[in-house]
């Protein structure tokens, strides 16, 4: 008995995530190489400061549409900042969004997921039709008309984000809440007379959590994709915060004829941080969730 | 059969109820300061409207229920979504006129879609875990991770700077001219659907190899049948009714994408209409589209969900 306790206790000592990252190189390469991709956008977005040879704005006429050399490696723009900077702080603020966003999105997803989906009845009928209807709206089309109501900026990117992801996403949650919920031990608990929050709580959140992971890191890249298409119209973080995809549009953009490295550096990192994150979250639900294996491929 | 289709339309009612509940608080937040932000904005129309016609015509002067009540049956009885604030013109006019841009343009992305997707994705199955299967799925996955105004920008400023061609401005109707109009909505088509091609391409790859695991295909093989007539006759057929539940799936995907290809290709859509709106704040525009959106992304979706029962005799059936 103790020799069994010590053995689990030993394997846990080893971490969850060394194991983890074990079977995520050793088994779905593709999605190592997106979750390095990811780790590498985070480092970045982290250490934008201190890696960035300039500063964000620095405005500097002699060089102006400078083509990618050593002393600027993506080129300068119209104003003659340095893209490689900006690329860098562009990592930041999208990091900033992503995690912030992503992480308000699974918060909501998770409450209004298992509040429905555990009680069930008219409460989720109700709320189902309404998700229903919000789904209707295409993401964009929402964005727009609620940052021409609040204004743009990056707060408010944040929040409106959130709270439109979290309501899609309270789906797929509710889904598996539903698949946890006719568990044995589910009914044990309430069987004895335990609470309804300590359910939700101890029984059913630790049980949903693979599903949680999963969502957070593909909210993540949907919240980059959705804010740099914002910030392409002009409706995402104003100018001058170097977002990559105010990047590619505003003033800049009669400038790309002449310097076309201003069309492809925000394109290119924005592209592989969004394909890096998806593949991931790939990888994850394969490992983490067996349930969903499949359903997006 | 008639007992799905009344089923499918009663759910139909709360739907629709929600979504113009969502319309109207979202825009209803519109915080008192952008009402005195709209009367600055605009000098010209500020001197026509005061703060007060101005609440009117926004109709802010009532209390919430009364305000979506009289918004709602305006819109149902006499399909009145209200005047526009600075052309003085009514909504419905200019929704008219737009709507019909924005359907053309994301029908043609769907068939350029289907066009791309179905035969890499019947041939990734047919032949799975073959060069040709692995090149096709990360084609797909990287077509998903490319935003489209990327896309976009890269199409219209590349073969500007290498052969001096840029797309056309100036947009030619249908009506007018029906050929011109399509091969100026080509590659706006062609862009909107990328990552829906991506989408149908990973469906058809996965819904393919399960109906290759059949019996009757397997009878078929046994049959001595040869491998196109099996996958034309028996795989495809039954491959493709997934294919249309994702024609309602992905045309909220598609609506929003065209926001963005309309912009960048300066087509004169809903999209267009709607950035124009939000521009100069014309709230009446903006709830319009937002509205006029919504409802048609839930009536393809019944459309879809209706053609799903004829297609398929499993529902049909049951």
């Amino acid at each position: 008995m103790t020799a069994i306790t010590e053995a689990t206790v030993g394997r846990r000592e080893r971490g969850p995530f060394i194991g983890f990252a074990i079977r995520l190189f050793r088994d779905k390469p593709l999605g190592a190489a997106g979750c390095v991709i990811f780790l590498l956008f985070l480092f970045c977005g982290l250490f934008a400061d201190v890696l960035a040879p300039q500063t964000i704005n620095q405005i500097s006429p002699i060089n102006r549409l400078k083509a990618p050399s050593l002393q600027f490696p993506f080129g300068t723009d119209n104003l003659g900042r340095d893209m490689f900077s900006r690329i860098l702080y562009g990592a930041q603020l999208s990091v900033i969004i992503g995690f912030c966003a992503a992480g308000l999105a699974t918060v909501i997803s998770v409450v209004l997921g298992i509040v429905t989906g555990y009680l069930g009845g008219k409460v989720d009928m109700v709320a189902q039709r309404f998700v229903d209807a919000w789904m209707s709206f295409p993401d964009l089309v929402i964005l727009i008309v609620v940052v021409s109501v609040v204004g743009p900026g990056m707060w408010q990117v944040i929040v409106i984000l959130g709270f439109l992801y979290g309501i899609a996403g309270s789906r797929i949650i509710r889904g598996a809440v539903i698949s946890v919920r006719e568990n044995m031990y589910v009914h044990a608990a309430q069987s004895i007379g335990a609470t309804t929050p300590r359910i939700l709580l101890r029984h059913i959140l630790p049980n949903v959590m693979p599903p949680v992971i999963v969502l957070f890191t593909t909210r993540v890249g949907a919240v980059i994709l959705a804010e740099s298409g914002l910030s392409f119209l002009g409706l995402g973080v104003p100018p001058p915060a170097p977002t990559w995809g105010g990047m590619l549009s505003g003033a800049g953009r009669s400038f790309m004829y002449l310097a076309p490295w201003l069309a492809l550096a925000p394109g290119i990192c924005l592209t592989l941080v969004v394909y890096g994150i998806n593949v991931f979250g790939d990888a994850l639900r394969d490992l983490l969730d067996p349930r969903m294996r499949g359903s997006g491929k | 059969m008639q007992a799905y289709i009344v089923r499918r339309l009663l759910a139909l009612i709360p739907t629709l109820f929600f979504a113009s509940v969502i319309v109207f608080v979202v825009v209803r937040l519109i915080p008192g300061d952008i009402i005195d932000l709209m009367l600055s904005q605009n000098d010209v129309s500020a001197s026509r409207m005061d703060r007060q016609s101005l609440e009117q015509a926004l109709g802010l002067d009532q209390p919430m229920h009364v305000q979506y009540v009289r918004w709602i049956s305006a819109i149902l009885l006499h399909g009145d979504f209200g005047k526009s604030l600075w052309q003085s013109t009514p909504v419905a006019e200019h929704l008219v006129a737009r709507l019909p841009i924005t359907l053309e343009l994301g029908l043609l992305a769907f068939i350029v879609a289907l066009i791309v997707a179905l035969p890499i994705g019947i041939y990734s199955a047919v032949r799975q875990d073959t060069a040709g299967d692995y090149i096709g799925r990360s084609f797909s996955i990287l077509m998903l991770a490319i935003p489209n105004f990327w896309l976009g920008t890269i199409v219209v400023v590349f073969p500007a700077i290498w052969w001096g061609w840029s797309p056309e401005v100036r947009y030619v109707p249908f009506t007018q001219n029906p050929l011109q109009n399509l091969s100026q909505m080509f590659l706006p088509a062609i862009i909107l659907g990328t990552s829906l091609s991506a989408v149908t391409m990973r469906l058809m790859r996965t819904t393919v190899l399960e109906v290759l695991r059949q019996d009757y295909v397997r009878t078929a093989w046994a049959k001595g049948l040869s491998e196109r007539v099996i996958v034309v006759r028996h795989v495809l057929k039954n491959a493709l009714i997934p294919v249309v539940t994702l024609i309602g799936l992905q045309a909220a995907i598609l609506i929003g994408g065209a926001v963005i290809i309309e912009q960048i290709f300066v087509i004169p859509g809903m999209g267009l209409l709607l950035l124009e709106a939000v521009s100069q704040r014309d709230y009446p525009i903006i709830t319009g589209v937002f509205l006029v959106v919504g409802v048609a992304v839930v009536l393809i979706n019944l459309l879809v969900d209706l053609s799903y029962g004829l297609l398929d005799p499993k529902v049909r059936l049951g």
